[in-house]
């Protein structure tokens, strides 16, 4: 487990890093979501030791983090980079052997990771001319060559097309199935819903919400109901027991605190026409996002 | 499968990595091969200015045969009578004919075609014995040339690898891969391995120059020259390592400050001076001794200063080791500060890092 507490970050007098504590879990996919200036890039680069932190400390299953153990995590930076002139496996297989490969391993890792991303066909293309999609698949493949143990990844998926995120995310589950912790940042809620066990949630600078997704969903749930039927369901105001918060025709989002209230509805919703949907309605995270961050 | 690479081993791959990428560079190709070809055309133009003793082709008649035999430099040519010596003289066969003529002070009567053979008159001249007192020990010409040699290959590679050195950490700025290799290895095996790495190429480019000077000294018989010159040279590769490391921590250090290949130039204009006032220096003061004194002392200026006072024979045995112990520790404290104010300047993006927040701690 990959454990940060108490990081505190200040630059000049604007404080990055609030108190920020959270875990990332062998075998799981952790989701980092945040708005922009929210302190996510910072938090990485507390974890990766690029910078030091004012106050708290990083350690990975228990231990504090030396440069010897920091040379196992796999580090994909928000603003890309790679050597332009470089070819693309020459520069995978050089950052490979700067996290201690042998030379041989090195070779072998590179040229399996090319293939799982598709992009072995251009590993004697120089960088700069590969599209941008095959940038940052060059790019992943960069921040996985090593094998590491700890994975962090900030935006992975920005600048990817929809199959490229399937590839991208066949290679990472691929890594958290073997037990590496994956942190991973990402603007895209839908991604980071389909895609992570976990979640961290920072605003300003201090996380505002942290644990499995299922439990935040959980947490985050009213009781709200969604009815669609294919009549009018305008009677549902009358209702005492309900609040009606969305109505758009035949579709209701409705709220109570008394699941027998919301099965009368539902019943009473079957005497007036075909129910074509009912049941409680489970905040996106996008909702609990917002609802967090506010 | 990884384990964390040593110090050393880290320091190796980023230089082994610099010397690749540049030894691929066609313009650095091309640059080499055009300042090989210069110091090549420079030793033969020496090699033909050396060697302007020429034997000149004398008709002489008579008494004035022997009396030519015994001057060197002539190709002395019998002729029968005065008038055969003058026909040799028309036919351009020789420079000129010397006939014994009792009427003159010296017995002896030039004939030549249309110009008077200056080098052939001084050569039977009588001049009177001079004495020097403070005899220069270099020919002054053979020392202007070295000057601009020393000048000319120092401000070359200098410039060539402080500024790739310049160019590569901008690069790494700018691109952003400089976060990769920072949270991969120690920043001090980054800079190391960058000046190392260049170093390694400046001073293979200077071997290379020095070595092929000296080959073509040889291959021209010029040993005389060689046996001069090359107590010089070797100190000149000498200071040359240590001075470029000065000079490429400095690059890299004031590199560092900003994030774009535009600002690169800018940003290293200290460095630049520095290059270039050692170079203009030698060329106009090689003959002044203050001026070569004090630069053969200065770190920037030493690895120019110090050969050309070696060649000159104005040293004494200890100065050089002196002055290299001088720029050993210079160079030992602004790699210190440049170590430092790369590694605070790295993570700042965008505008131009100061120098009082570079140089401050973390």
């Amino acid at each position: 487990m990959l454990e940060l507490r108490g990081i505190v970050k200040n630059f000049g007098d604007r404080r990055a890093l609030n108190d920020v504590s959270f875990a990332v879990r062998s075998g799981r996919i952790t989701g980092f979501v945040g708005g922009n200036g929210a302190g996510k890039t910072t938090a990485m680069r507390v974890i990766l030791g690029v910078l030091r932190p004012d106050a708290g400390a990083v350690t990975l299953d228990g231990q504090p983090l030396t440069p010897a153990v920091r040379s196992g995590f796999g580090y994909m930076p928000e603003e890309r980079g790679l050597y332009p002139k470089m070819k693309v496996a020459e520069q995978i297989e050089y950052l490979g052997r700067l996290h201690g490969m042998a030379a041989a391993d090195a070779r072998r890792a590179t040229t399996e990771l090319l293939e799982q991303l598709d992009l072995a066909d251009r590993a004697d293309a120089t960088v700069e001319s590969l599209s941008l999609g095959n940038q940052q698949r060059a790019q992943i493949a960069a921040a996985l060559v090593h094998d590491p143990g700890v994975l962090v990844l900030d935006e992975p998926f920005s600048g990817l097309d929809p199959m490229a995120v399937d590839t991208v995310l066949a290679v990472l589950k691929r890594f958290a199935d073997k037990g590496a912790r994956v942190l991973f940042s990402s603007h895209q809620l839908d991604i980071v819903e389909r895609l992570c066990d976990d979640l961290v949630v920072i605003a300003g600078g201090e996380v505002r919400a942290a644990g499995s997704r299922d439990e935040l969903r959980a947490a985050h749930t009213r009781n709200r109901y969604e009815l669609h039927t294919s009549k009018s369901t305008e009677w549902l105001h009358s209702e005492p027991s309900l609040t009606v918060l969305e109505l758009d025709g035949g579709r209701a989002v409705f709220e109570t605190d008394e699941p027998a209230a919301a099965q009368e509805a539902l019943r009473r919703a079957s005497t007036t026409g075909p129910v074509l949907r009912f049941g409680p309605l489970h905040p996106s995270l996008a909702d609990i996002f917002k609802e967090v961050v506010r | 499968m990884t384990r964390p690479l040593g110090m050393v081993a880290a320091v190796r791959l980023v230089a082994g990595r610099e010397i690749r990428m540049k030894l691929r560079s066609k313009a650095f190709l091309i640059a080499t091969g055009v300042l090989m070809l210069l110091v090549v055309a420079a030793v033969v133009v020496g090699g033909i200015a050396g060697s302007s003793e020429s034997t000149t082709k004398v008709a002489a008649t008579g008494a004035a045969i022997e009396q030519l035999r015994a001057v060197p430099g002539l190709e002395v040519t019998k002729a029968s009578d005065a008038a055969s010596a003058e026909g040799l003289v028309r036919s351009g066969e020789v420079e000129a004919a010397v006939i014994p003529d009792p009427s003159t002070a010296l017995g002896l009567t030039v004939v030549a075609l249309e110009a008077v053979p200056g080098g052939l008159v001084q050569l039977l001249s009588v001049s009177p014995s001079v004495e020097l007192l403070e005899p220069p020990t270099q020919n002054p010409f053979l020392a202007y040339l070295a000057a601009i040699g020393f000048g000319i290959i120092f401000f070359v590679s200098a410039m060539t690898f402080g500024m790739t050195i310049a160019q590569s950490v901008v690069e790494e700025k700018q691109t952003r891969i400089i976060e990769i290799l920072m949270s991969t290895v120690p920043v001090r095996a980054l800079l190391a391995g960058k000046i190392l790495g260049n170093s390694a190429l400046a001073f293979g480019q200077i071997l290379a120059i020095g070595g092929l000077a000296a080959i073509g000294m040889a291959a021209t018989r010029q040993e005389l020259l060689l046996g001069d010159i090359g107590p010089a040279l070797a100190w000149f590769v000498v200071f040359f390592l240590f001075g470029f490391v000065l000079l490429a921590a400095i690059y890299s250090a004031t590199a560092a400050l900003v994030s774009r290949q535009e600002d690169v130039g800018t940003a290293t204009a200290p460095a630049t001076y520095l290059v270039m006032i050692p170079y203009f220096l030698v060329i106009f003061f090689f003959d002044n001794p203050l001026v070569l004194g004090i630069m053969s002392y200065v770190p920037f200026s030493a690895p120019v200063g110090m050969p050309m006072r070696v060649f000159l024979g104005s040293a004494e045995w200890w100065e050089p080791l002196v002055s290299l112990a001088v720029l050993l520790v210079s160079t030992a404290l602004v790699v210190l500060l440049g170590a430092r104010m790369y590694s605070n300047s790295l993570l700042r993006t965008g505008a131009r890092v100061r120098l009082r927040e570079a140089l401050g701690s973390r």
